[in-house]
């Protein structure tokens, strides 16, 4: 073997004493570093090439090149908006927050239902019971496989636009009405004192969340068993309510009252907003299902006959052994759904609710012709939401990880 | 010696299980009656079907107008989904502005691309790396100058701006497809790559993509991308969402990809280079083969979002199926109470029977790889 190596080296040419050396371009060092530089070189190329056609091109077609076009007045109208916007004083720069503001509400909302929705059909999509399985199964397949934007055009124009108008109005329980231009709600006011309610209820979460805290402990010392939670709903519908009577009603609801052809009176939530909040929800909600599903079946069924046999009950072990077990693998792919819950509430465009898409890379983007700022800075914005959660992620993950040993 | 105690010196006939055990009735009260609960939510989940089925029957099919001149018929009261309307617009659904006279060409690339799928699909079909080179190579070329126009041998150019409907969609998503598994599969190598200018050039452009929505990567798309170019070579209007497609999905193709990568035990590595095989015969021979079909499902259920994402072109005027639907419904010849609802249920159906027959096949072919590895 060895001297069919050595006649191999000296048939390739140099003398036998010394192996040939091996040319610069088999060198995977200096290879790596030519690919590298190549690489390097094409994309910074590519970067100025790009740079310069969108300067001229953008010059060409009279087109801002700066962001000068923030200060100007907006002089549209937008049916929504959290802080105040006129058409005829408010800037563009403000019409970018107003459109940020509804998509983190919308998105908020739109988080908070799905996961609530979501933990409900992935658990009942393990039901014992055969009915509530199968139609939970039902649920998540045929929502799942439509398309999100399909399910909001089908929510606005076939189911909400179609309502009647005020006057024939559905009439809902609480002095609520629905009809084509949304819904009308009650609408709270508060007076100076308010301020006191919102204390109260602080005041109740902190007692809530205190009493837990020395529940937990005093289980752990004398194996009592507090009511954690019969003395947090005490206390936080208590604190309030008592505040409310204290207070004498700072705070009362003003009924919605048709007069003419519209509602007074009332708090509107517009059609756009409920179509999106609802396809968001229902669309989200169906990943979110499957994820607590297999989360909770990653869960070794050794861990519930454990429980069962130290007398846990069934909803016990559900609540005290699987879930807490079942959250390690459910919660980082749930961040993700409420990532792309987010990135999908940009599908508000094609309905029309003013979010930050479509305020901005929308209206403001056919006012001012500044596309390349403004379809950047919407960019930087939801990449930046997605950047910094999964920068909690991470740190959230190393806290719940399993420690190795 | 005498007996102290009777003993049992034969096996006794097993006794029938109790009454509450077997039988229709204890399957029923297990399955659906095991506690109160379980009771209550079992006779909510009956009144639940029994309220939303027969409506739901008696709109889509019994109370359905299934063949009329215009919607005179669809607006009468009590009249259900207009399926009239849909059969009268199925071929702008299915083919846009496409000129009728040349629609046949839209028909041949279909069924050549159903067949090269279907080939690939099918784990017993023979030389499927045939198969996949015509499909990946030969296909996008041939479609191009099929469905574009040759007028060399007399096929004439139709422009792109009267392409539409389910044609559309088919494009879009085989774009998505086509493009974005090989340069997913480039970006993940670039991603677990030792040279750090490439890994940090290929990890910035993944994680860019994953985190803005793909509605600002069309926009990116259709306002930016003419503005970067000579004005000469401003790409074609039905072309910038498709390179935002490629981009977007191969980001996210990239991620899968780069799972099964992980996955891929260091032995294959470490065998392939002892073997003497450089990189690319490392990748290509051993590690992707291999990585590859690990990650199917993962690969398939990314072409099902890929699909349903396609819908966002419309918003960016490209008349895809979702935009020629929304076009049609607003027809003043039709016009009716269920248009709309009609409309988008027919919508829907085709979304959701391509949908759920591809996370079928995913989750057939994932119990297939389970059961290899399970052995």
């Amino acid at each position: 073997m060895a001297g069919g190596i050595v006649s191999q080296v000296s048939k390739s040419g140099s003398s036998d004493v010394s192996p040939a050396k091996p040319s610069l371009w088999y060198n995977p060092e200096i290879r790596g570093y030519v690919a590298q530089a190549v690489v390097a070189i094409v994309l910074a190329y590519l970067f100025y090439e790009a740079f310069h056609n969108a300067r001229d091109n953008m010059l060409a077609h009279h087109m801002p090149t700066n962001f000068n076009f923030w200060n100007n007045i907006a002089g549209f109208d937008i049916s929504q908006t959290l802080i105040y916007f006129n058409a005829s004083t408010s800037t563009f720069g403000r019409a970018f927050f107003v459109g940020l503001l509804n998509t983190l509400l919308v998105a908020g909302l739109g988080i908070v239902f799905a996961t609530i929705l979501g933990f409900i059909v992935g658990i009942a999509r393990l039901s014992s019971n055969w009915v509530v399985a199968k139609l939970a199964l039902v649920y998540v397949e045929l929502f799942r496989n439509v398309p999100l934007l399909l399910q909001l055009l089908f929510w606005y124009n076939a189911v909400l636009r179609p309502l009647p108008s005020p006057r024939q109005s559905l009439a809902l329980p609480g002095g609520a009405f629905l009809n084509n231009r949304g819904l009308i709600l009650p609408n709270p006011i508060f007076s100076a004192n308010a301020i006191w309610l919102w204390l109260a209820l602080a005041l109740g979460i902190a007692v809530a969340y205190f009493y837990r805290r020395f529940a937990r402990r005093r289980q752990a010392v004398t194996g009592e068993p507090g009511q954690v939670l019969l003395v947090s709903i005490a206390a936080l519908v208590g604190f309030p309510v008592l505040g409310y009577f204290i207070l004498g009603e700072p705070m009362h609801l003003t009924f919605p009252v048709l007069r003419g052809f519209n509602f007074v009176g009332g708090l509107q939530v517009y059609p756009e907003f409920i179509s999106l909040l609802l396809g968001l929800t229902i669309y989200t909600a169906t990943f979110i299902a499957e994820i607590v599903r297999g989360g909770i079946t990653a869960v070794s069924k050794g861990q519930r006959e454990a429980a069962s046999a130290l007398g846990f009950s069934h909803s016990q072990s559900l609540r005290l052994i699987v879930v807490p077990q079942a959250m390690r693998v459910i919660i980082p792919p749930l961040t993700n759904q409420f990532l792309n819950l987010t990135k999908n509430s940009t599908l508000a465009v094609a309905i029309a609710y003013p979010e930050l898409a479509q305020v901005f890379m929308g209206t403001v983007l056919n006012q001012t012709g500044a596309a390349v700022q403004i379809v950047f800075v919407t960019m930087g914005v939801y990449l930046a939401i997605s950047l910094i959660t999964a920068m909690i992620m991470n740190v959230y993950n190393k806290r719940v990880a399993l420690a190795e040993r | 010696m005498t007996q102290a105690a009777f003993v049992q010196q034969t096996l006794r006939e097993a006794q029938p299980a109790p009454r509450s055990e077997v039988g229709i009735l204890a399957t029923l009260r297990k399955n659906l009656f095991s506690t109160p609960l379980s009771g209550v939510l079992t006779l909510l989940g009956a009144a639940l079907v029994v309220y939303i089925v027969p409506g739901m029957v008696r709109f889509l099919f019994t109370d359905a107008v299934w063949s009329a001149p215009d919607g005179a018929k669809c607006r009468v009261e009590g009249a259900g989904a207009c399926w009239a309307f849909i059969e009268r617009k199925l071929p702008y659904l299915t083919y846009g502005s496409y000129p009728v006279s040349q629609r046949w060409r839209v028909d041949v690339a279909i069924v050549i691309g159903a067949v090269l799928i279907l080939w690939l699909l099918r784990t017993t079909a023979p030389r499927r790396n045939l198969a996949a080179g015509l499909f990946f190579l030969v296909y996008p070329v041939l479609g191009f100058f099929l469905l574009h126009g040759f007028p060399l041998i007399g096929l004439p150019v139709v422009d792109t701006t009267r392409w539409g409907g389910i044609f559309v969609t088919l494009l879009m998503a085989l774009v998505g497809i086509v493009f974005s598994l090989p340069l997913g599969i480039i970006l993940a190598l670039g991603r677990r790559s030792k040279l750090p200018v490439i890994r940090f050039v290929c990890t910035i452009f993944i994680e860019f993509a994953r985190g803005v929505p793909f509605i600002t990567v069309l926009f990116m798309a259709n306002t930016m991308l003419p503005l970067f170019v000579p004005d000469a070579y401003a790409p074609d209007r039905l072309l910038r969402p498709m390179i935002g497609t490629a981009i977007f999905g191969a980001a996210y193709m990239a991620e899968v990809v780069r799972g099964g990568l992980q996955a891929m035990p260091r032995g294959q590595f470490e065998g392939a280079m002892a073997m003497g095989l450089n990189y690319t015969q490392m990748m290509r021979l051993i590690v992707l083969p291999q990585a590859l079909v690990l990650v199917i499902p993962a690969i398939v259920n990314s072409f099902i979002s890929q699909f349903k994402d396609t819908t966002l072109v419309s918003i960016v005027g490209i008349f895809d199926f979702l935009n020629t639907i929304d076009a049609a419904r607003i027809d003043p010849v039709w016009d009716g109470p269920y248009i709309s609802t009609t409309a988008y249920t027919f919508a829907a159906l085709f979304y959701f029977s391509f949908c759920f027959s591809m996370s079928r096949y995913s989750q057939w072919m994932e119990r297939r790889l389970a059961a290899g590895r399970n052995r």
